[in-house]
């Protein structure tokens, strides 16, 4: 499976678990917790994208268990450099690799794939403005955001992903405060705001989904964003044996839907046949919503409810004859 | 074929990247080092330089792009002043230590507050001790000339360093002087193709920038501190084999009427002209003065700064700082010639004096004052921990 498929419908079919990719390029013997989807998440990542990928990651937990010198758990280069600029240092391979391609120093036939890697507080908080220098010039990237919902390797601090409601190590619920106080920041609908051709969440919970999804972005020449919901045991305060479970009640109850956002054109992957179910069954797995009170935690419902209503309006909207007639063909077939 | 043009140093910068032919720009807007990366764009875009320029949102990202294509095995340029530095410096210490060999036009201007676009080397001073190569040009022959010697000296496979080549803001960005430029048949063969043994390559995967340890941390550093203590060598190379092709010589350490002098100046920067032209007119008079300029502020030549300022008749050494050590030793460049003189037996006195802050005029009679406090010191055997700061209105 390491060769690229280059039949967008073929690979989707051809992707099944008996024939996912049986090698590693993310190795045993890291640091992670255990139950950390995180790492699982980077594992189903390196599974789609093959040996020909270039991986920069940001400062946090990935970094940190992935890399003690003398060990690393990478089978595939891997450039470290801080905390804020994984979109910037991707940028700059990209361009290296176009160039080089470009002065004949690389081979142009050979796709090298370039995914840069980093949390929810490298990407929705203190990486945000890399990221969207690197979605606005439309580098040929994959960047994928692993959202544990807070600062995990500081010790569960508060980001602006960190979910509503949730208590955290800055955002701690007291008298006076119900825990992270504002709405979660949807960065993956910041960047579907770049225009770029392709974003789309995933969650480990759903392997075959989040491999899929890797792989397209990789195929589609420019930029493209994944936010990766994976839940963090440690931070949450969960059992690390219920990661995968806590993943999809989260997708289950609408606080986290999958969805893709193809040339401007939303669908949602996963509509649960008997209807969303009631968020209490994600947040009563999780000691960081256990102070919630019950009129919180119906407003908090109300608003996840308006949300997922809301993207079945867009999925609605841009699936007509009329929105692909009158904006994603005269945008996105455009050449300028 | 080479040719002699009027030209600002901004654009000789430039072309110097361009005759270097590189692979990568990756750069942001800031006064006054504009007209470097306006006129590589210009290049890319006309087709003349077959590059990539990235148009990034932040010097922060100029540098990090900058880093990340150096590592992928391309040739990378990036300039900034000031501000930008400032914005840059976390990455600028971790250029040098993932020892990319990045090459920096730093068009020196005063750091803010009050903002203040124009001259002075507060900012190069901001990063004395991130470990990346710091030349001086002095004018846009000098600035052409090294930043083109940058990118062999930096690529050398024994110094994978970042170079940092430091040019006065306006006082040479937006000044047109006369400079050869070559051709590239001129060139040949003197800056051999960029090849870092460790790059992101799919087909020799290496960790880079891993979690560095209590264990290893230390023995990084030391490596990075020997590395760039013997790059010295190579630029000694560099600069030999320059002089030797193409005619101008450049020394780690610059002398000018220093056989009989007894007071000298010491300087850094396009001021150095400016005092050469002052101890001619003085030596007119009668006055016996000389300059000293520590072109090679990184690795710093010890050795060289030594000898030049205990050789012939020299009493008294005076530095001028172009910025200010807050509550410190005051001086910056005073206080490292200090102690590369501080074993010297009958050492001559070391004062300092800072002037030129934040594009203020250094006058002639500035100049004049400047040795005056030397002779001063000389007579009274008084040698002052604290600079003076010529002109300031208190």
């Amino acid at each position: 499976m390491s060769e690229v498929v280059r039949d967008l419908k073929a690979f989707a079919k051809a992707l099944v678990y008996k024939n996912a990719p049986k090698e590693e390029y993310f190795k045993r013997g890291h640091r992670a917790c255990q139950g950390c989807a995180p790492a699982l998440a980077i594992r189903y990542i390196l599974k789609a994208a093959g040996p020909n990928t270039i991986v920069v990651n940001a400062t946090g937990c990935m970094e940190i268990i992935s890399s003690p010198f003398p060990y690393t758990s990478w089978g595939v280069p891997w450039i470290h450099v801080a905390f804020e600029n994984v979109a910037a240092v991707a940028s700059g391979v990209e361009a290296a690799i176009k160039v080089l391609k470009r002065k004949g120093r690389l081979d142009p036939n050979k796709r090298i794939n370039i995914i840069g890697l980093a949390g929810d507080g490298g990407t929705a908080d203190i990486g945000l403005q890399a990221l969207s220098g690197m979605l606005a010039r439309n580098h040929n990237v994959t960047y994928i955001c692993y959202d544990n919902e807070a600062y995990m390797n500081t010790g569960v601090q508060g980001s602006s992903a960190t979910f509503t409601g949730a208590s955290t190590t800055t955002t701690p619920a007291g008298r006076y405060s119900i825990g992270q106080g504002y709405w979660k920041k949807n960065v993956a609908e910041i960047a579907a705001s770049h225009y770029v051709p392709y974003v789309a969440t995933a969650c480990p919970s759903y392997p075959l989904d989040l491999m899929n999804k890797v792989r397209k972005s990789l195929e589609i020449e420019g930029a493209a964003y994944i936010h990766v919901f994976a839940p963090c045991p440690t931070g949450w305060g969960c059992p690390s044996s219920m990661a995968i479970e806590v993943g999809r009640l989260a997708v289950e109850t609408g606080v986290y839907p999958l969805y893709e956002v193809e040339r401007g054109v939303w669908k949602i992957s996963y509509i649960p046949p008997k209807g969303l179910k009631p968020i209490e069954e994600y947040f009563k797995t999780q000691r960081r919503f256990k102070h919630l009170k019950k009129e919180v935690v119906e407003k908090i419902q109300e608003k996840v409810r308006a949300h997922w209503e809301r993207l079945l309006m867009l999925e609605k909207m841009t699936n007509t004859e009329e929105f692909k007639e009158k904006f994603v063909r005269p945008f996105y077939e455009v050449q300028i | 074929m080479a040719k002699k043009v009027g030209i600002e140093a901004a654009i000789a910068i430039a072309e110097a990247a361009a005759l270097a032919d590189v692979d990568v720009v990756s750069a942001y807007p800031i006064t006054p080092q504009t007209h470097i990366v306006e006129h590589l764009a210009h290049l890319v875009a006309d087709g003349i330089l077959n590059a990539e320029f990235i148009t990034v949102e932040s010097e922060h990202t100029a540098l990090s792009a900058a880093l990340g294509a150096s590592l992928t095995g391309a040739r990378t340029f990036t300039s900034t002043s000031a501000q930008g530095l400032a914005l840059m410096n976390e990455i600028v210490y971790i250029t040098s230590s993932m020892r990319a060999p990045v090459v920096m036009a730093l068009a020196n201007r005063a750091l803010s507050a009050p903002i203040n676009i124009w001259n002075d080397h507060s900012d190069v001073m901001s990063v004395r001790d991130t470990g990346w190569i710091s030349i001086f040009a002095n004018n846009a022959q000098e600035a052409y000339d090294l930043t083109f010697m940058a990118f062999k000296i930096g690529e050398h496979p024994d110094v994978l360093l970042p170079v940092m080549i430091n040019f006065d803001g306006f006082i040479l960005t937006h000044v047109i002087e006369p400079v050869v430029l070559f051709g590239k048949e001129d060139v040949e063969g003197f800056l051999p193709p960029y090849d870092h043994p460790y790059k992101l390559d799919p087909d020799r995967p290496v960790t880079m920038g891993p979690v560095g340890l209590p264990e290893i941390y230390t023995e990084v550093k030391k490596q990075q501190d020997v590395a760039i203590r013997s790059s010295r060598s190579v630029i000694d190379a560099v600069f030999k084999e320059f002089a030797e092709r193409f005619g101008r010589k450049y020394s780690a350490v610059e002398t000018y009427a220093i056989d009989d002098a007894e007071v000298v100046l010491v300087t850094q920067g396009s001021v150095t002209d400016a005092a050469c032209f002052v101890v001619d007119e003085m030596r007119k008079r009668g006055k016996k003065w000389g300059v000293v300029e520590i072109r090679l502020w990184r690795p710093f030549p010890f050795d060289d700064v030594g000898s030049a300022l205990t050789s012939g008749k020299i009493k008294c050494v005076v530095v001028l700082d172009r910025a200010i050590s807050f509550g410190g030793p005051a001086g910056i460049v005073m206080s490292e010639v200090r102690s590369a003189l501080y074993h010297v037996p009958n050492r001559p006195i070391v004062i300092g004096v800072t002037s030129g802050l934040g594009g203020r005029d250094i006058m002639f009679e500035d100049y004049v004052r400047m040795f005056e406090l030397g002779e001063e010191a000389l007579r009274t055997g008084k040698e002052p921990e604290m600079v003076t700061i010529i002109g300031v209105r208190e």
